[in-house]
């Protein structure tokens, strides 16, 4: 059974989000390639192994594309064990939309690499993301962002 | 008390997700819930009231004789409230 404490202290999208973790406008021709784009910004901060890079494009080879979890929304991640230095999060934005396969949400434009160090250091975080991304005016200020520094101004605001 | 257990891959994105948004519709509601992450793999053979999941999981569920919602978009509070307030009061 996965854990329910909420007692210890989680970091909040500001403590995980950095800068050079985020892009706008990236250029892919593939689900696999916006996966490659996503996880090496975390890879170059030094935030995961390169490992953790291909396990998150094997839970969607052997899971199905469920983490694209809303319209135009994906939200990759694998678990700690496969490679996470410390608690992160990138987000690219998709010149052009790609195809995940999924039975609803497809195409996607908006690609999120998440990774977490256990079951709760990123609860915080990802319940705030969570409602960042229910909100339909916030997404659409995300998609129009134009630089890594608009999308950090968006997410930490 | 209704055992909800909420469903992804891992069990630490998506089914979190939905616990966390569960937790606060179901406090509103005044509905008392125990409401479990889990992944896949280990809720194989488990029990529970209800299991609410990532639309795309469909597959993966049908051995689970229990009652399943499936979510299409797991950010909105609104699809989550309506198919899980509906599934709980067949109850």
């Amino acid at each position: 059974m996965t854990g329910n404490k909420q007692g210890r202290a989680t970091l909040g999208l500001k403590m995980i989000v950095t800068g050079s973790a985020l892009q706008a406008g990236v250029m892919v021709q593939s689900w696999q390639e916006a996966v490659d784009r996503a996880g090496g910004l975390l890879l170059k901060s030094g935030l995961i192994l390169p490992g953790y890079i291909e396990a998150m494009k094997n839970a969607i080879y052997d899971m199905g594309p469920y983490m694209v979890i809303a319209p135009g929304i994906v939200l990759l991640h694998a678990r700690p064990e496969e490679g996470v230095i410390k608690t992160c999060l990138a987000l690219i934005t998709l010149a052009q939309p790609v195809n995940f396969g999924h039975s609803e949400n497809d195409p996607v434009d908006l690609v999120f690499a998440m990774g977490a160090v256990d079951k709760d250091a990123h609860l915080l975080a990802l319940q705030q993301l969570a409602e960042m991304l229910g909100d339909p005016t916030k997404v659409s200020h995300i998609r129009a962002a134009g630089s890594g520094e608009e999308l950090f101004s968006l997410l930490v605001s | 008390m209704v055992h909800i257990a909420t469903l992804c891959g891992m069990g630490f994105g998506t089914s979190m997700m939905l616990k966390l948004f569960l937790d606060e519709i179901l406090k509103q509601e005044g509905i008392s819930a125990r409401i479990d992450p889990w992944d896949l793999g280990s809720f194989k053979g488990q029990q529970a009231d209800l299991v609410v999941a990532p639309i795309d999981m469909e597959d993966h569920l049908r051995s689970f004789e229990g009652k399943v919602v499936l979510i299409k978009n797991l950010v909105d509070k609104k699809e989550i409230k309506e198919k899980v307030l509906a599934a709980l009061k067949d109850e």
